[in-house]
């Protein structure tokens, strides 16, 4: 569905995306997923032909982006990062607008209308004006604008951001039932949006493919970023030395804490979980165990350590 | 039939704003007021001019007239651009030269709107005074004709300017100066010392105020039809190359 090769674009010096190759098959989930400037949103607006690449191709449903360009744009249903509408017009209006743009006109105007309002429960809302609309409305009719031609791709940027936690689950299952009769591009911050959500998962970083696989490889590789966290009064010790030594410890940082307590981090492999050890250690040295866990990692650091370490590729 | 379906959204899209109505309330004011003046200027004593004449060729009306292009056309492009609108827009299958004919012809179609009330003007005068308001047909249909003309190019100049910038006050002020330059190059005239003939001559071509001044009096000369229109298609094509240049330049 999507054939992307060699994608590069410079904005003014700046190289947002750099010799960028992959591929999406029809019918896939894929999450989008990289930091801030990664080069995510670019991609998919060259994808959704809003900008042109500065060198390599990129073909979507087997039409060029840059030469077929209409081709493209009847086919994929894009929702952009930030959502933005006429404000002065009412949603039923707008919706019927923007249908007609995209070809669908007559009586299955109507249809896919009401079929879109229905799917993103903007029904209650629909001769409302689009700028008295809360954000997490207005995402909503962003999507729906997306889905009005019925395209066999979506590319839909961070199309859960603004929401509250009630909305996120709803856009969730909705991308999810989507899944099925599209192929979908997503972008996102959120871990366990793509867990949920994605058949597989593009790791993108300074405009880079940094890796591509399945969700549950990932969330392995996020659980090895982390590391066990613990809280330990050993006093004066080797406390560093015998955490180190532990079965697949491959690094122990300890710090002491202000109350004398000293706060551990263990690196790991991805196969072992040493936190049954640490505890056995300390009952065994006497000393005092106030703390033991999986540290909360944050997906900005994933990506670091993904996009950093060799060993974790 | 995409261009139908943009050009429906431009023209509501003026008539749901409040600043076309203020644009447009503003501007009966002027010109009731000019057409007040001009019939006041006439009532003093015998004249040469018509009713007509008198009312596209006093100061209210130039000073009007240049102030509603930039006012009509600098949201085209930019408040698009600004408000991110132009994302979703561009990337729907649309042509980039159908968005810039459709915004144009919105623009275009406000402007005729803005003039139609100045037609009752005449009719009232005519009914009131059982006076010819333009003396014949000819002055009447010329002066609206040369209207019409000019206000195309002037558009074209403001869609450009508002293609070239986000930013609305930008586009209103360098639309404003590019059409302050043309209408009032007749003027200068008065202000250089060694005026010769030739100049003269190159002058009036391009000036709007002779253009005006004569098509309301009745003549009809083709040289300003070939230059107004010549110039909105060329200035409308610049601003087709500059909207296409956005994908390159973002």
């Amino acid at each position: 569905m999507i054939k992307v090769e060699g994608l590069t674009k410079k904005y003014a010096g700046i190289t947002a995306v750099k010799d960028l190759n992959f591929t999406v098959e029809k019918g896939e989930i894929v999450g989008f997923l990289g930091p801030n400037g990664a080069g995510k949103s670019t991609t998919m607006r060259i994808l959704s032909c809003y900008l042109s690449a500065t060198s390599g191709t990129a073909r979507v449903a087997g039409f060029d982006v840059a030469s077929q360009s209409r081709e493209v744009r009847s086919r994929v249903g894009y929702m952009p990062e930030n959502v933005a509408l006429y404000p002065e017009m009412r949603v039923q209006e707008y919706l019927e607008y923007r249908a007609a743009l995209k070809g669908v006109r007559g009586r299955r105007n109507r249809q896919r209308v009401n079929a879109v309002k229905e799917l993103c429960n903007l029904r209650e809302v629909d001769q409302k004006l689009i700028g008295a609309l809360s954000k997490g409305y207005r995402q909503r009719v962003g999507l729906a604008d997306a889905l009005l031609h019925d395209p066999d791709l979506l590319i839909l940027d961070e199309p859960t951001i603004g929401l509250d936690p009630n909305q996120i689950r709803q856009v969730r299952q909705l991308i999810k039932d989507l899944g099925k009769r599209h192929t979908i591009l997503l972008s996102t911050h959120i871990l366990s949006e793509v867990e949920m959500t994605c058949s597989r998962v593009l790791i993108i970083d300074r405009g880079r493919i940094a890796a591509s696989d399945t969700p549950e490889a990932l969330a392995g590789r996020v659980r090895t970023a982390g590391g066990i966290r613990a809280e330990i009064r050993a006093g004066a010790g080797d406390l560093e030395k015998a955490l180190a030594e532990l079965p697949g410890v491959r690094k122990a940082e300890v710090e002491e804490m202000p109350d004398g307590w000293q706060g551990c981090v263990l690196r790991t492999d991805a196969e072992h979980d040493p936190r049954e050890a640490v505890a056995r250690l300390a009952a065994a040295r006497g000393w005092a165990l106030r703390e033991l866990g999986r540290e909360q990692v944050n997906l900005e650091r994933v990506f670091a350590e993904i996009t950093q370490s060799e060993e974790l590729r | 039939m995409n261009f139908f379906t943009l050009l429906n959204r431009e023209i509501r899209a003026y008539f749901l704003s409040p600043v076309a109505w203020v644009v447009l309330f503003f501007f009966l004011l002027l010109t009731g007021f000019n057409f007040y003046a001009g019939v006041a200027a006439l009532n003093r004593g015998p004249s040469e001019v018509t009713v007509v004449e008198a009312f596209f060729n006093t100061v209210f009306f130039w000073f009007g007239f240049v102030l509603i292009f930039p006012l009509i056309t600098m949201r085209l492009f930019s408040e698009e651009y600004k408000m991110g609108t132009i994302e979703p827009l561009m990337t729907a299958p649309v042509r980039d030269s159908q968005v810039v004919l459709a915004k144009y012809g919105g623009a275009l179609f406000f402007y005729i709107v803005l003039w139609l009330p100045s037609l009752l003007y005449f009719v009232v005068f005519t009914r009131v005074t059982r006076l010819e308001a333009a003396g014949a047909a000819g002055p009447f249909l010329g002066a609206y004709f040369m209207l019409l003309l000019i206000g195309m190019f002037y558009l074209a100049v403001g869609c450009l300017a508002s293609a070239l910038t986000r930013n609305q006050i930008v586009a209103a002020i360098m639309s404003f100066t590019v059409i302050t330059l043309f209408f009032f190059t007749g003027l200068l005239n008065f202000f250089l010392l060694n005026v010769t003939p030739a100049l003269r001559e190159l002058t009036a071509y391009f000036s709007a105020l002779e253009h005006m001044s004569e098509a309301s009096r009745g003549f009809f000369d083709s040289r300003p039809v070939v230059f107004y229109l010549s110039l909105t298609v060329f200035v409308l094509f610049l601003t087709f190359h500059v909207f296409q240049s956005r994908r390159w330049r973002n």
